[in-house]
């Protein structure tokens, strides 16, 4: 039987919890004892994925909440970062290299680009009531924790 | 994030220490543009040696950054990046406008 294991934390989508997600993740993902690059480099999707929510999700000043799984199965970690907010308009121009819908905000519109390098896979999903982000990374090791 | 700076042989180093994301974007911003905005050098080096975490938000404010003094013809140049900066700058071709020197 594979190993697995979940949490699943919710926060207030402001700038200040970015770093508390990426450290929640991280220290969740140490179970699995990935190396030093796997963690950055799941810190940083993680990053890029909460600040997404931070910065358009919710536009007005009325911040909503943003809600961050982690699953881990055998070695592959899949991380989900929900939010309630205004959706994305058009999915497909938002992942684009450099695209960004705040040009005068300095964005690099590099965020998705980013999680795609970072992580294996990323899904996208939004509507009018919120966004989804899926992303799922296999680490090279495997659990040392006993199945149970 | 900390913000170090000296100006040595007409050259201001800055030394960013912590973590550059969306939070302390605009401190970094604010201070950045700060120590830039004095005219007592002719070249600027951004030295990453201590910064310990940077997703892409850290682009938009070095970009943002290189516009204003491009304008002034001063070019800037970036020092000691981590290996996971180093892969988001090659990413955005970040290295083509701001150089990096060993």
């Amino acid at each position: 039987m594979k190993y697995s294991n979940f949490m699943e934390v919710s926060f207030k989508a402001m700038s200040v919890n970015e770093g508390f997600a990426r450290v929640c993740v991280a220290s969740f993902c140490v179970q699995l004892n990935p190396s030093v690059d796997e963690i950055t480099d799941i810190k940083t999707a993680v990053s890029e994925a909460v600040t997404n929510c931070v910065v358009h999700a919710y536009p007005t000043s009325v911040k909503g909440d943003v809600v961050l799984r982690c699953e881990l199965e055998g070695n592959n970690v899949s991380i989900t970062v929900t939010d309630r907010g205004v959706g994305i308009k058009d999915i497909n121009k938002a992942r684009e290299p450099f695209y960004t819908s705040k040009p005068s905000s300095e964005r690099s519109g590099m965020g998705f680009t980013v999680m795609e390098s970072f992580m294996d896979d990323v899904q996208v999903t939004s509507n009018s009531f919120g966004t989804t982000v899926k992303m799922t990374k296999k680490l090279a090791s495997v659990a040392d924790v006993e199945v149970g | 994030m900390q913000i170090k700076s000296r100006v040595d042989n007409q050259i201001l180093y800055v030394l960013l220490s912590g973590e550059l994301d969306e939070h302390t974007a605009s401190y970094t911003r604010i201070t950045l543009d700060e120590l830039f905005g004095k005219n007592t050098f002719d070249r600027i080096v951004v030295d990453l040696s201590e910064l310990s975490f940077m997703d892409s938000t850290g682009i938009g404010v070095l970009v943002g950054r290189y516009k204003k003094m491009k304008e002034k013809d001063v070019p800037i140049f970036i020092a000691n990046p981590s290996t996971h900066a180093e892969k988001i700058f090659r990413m955005t071709g970040l290295y083509e406008i701001m150089p990096k020197i060993v």
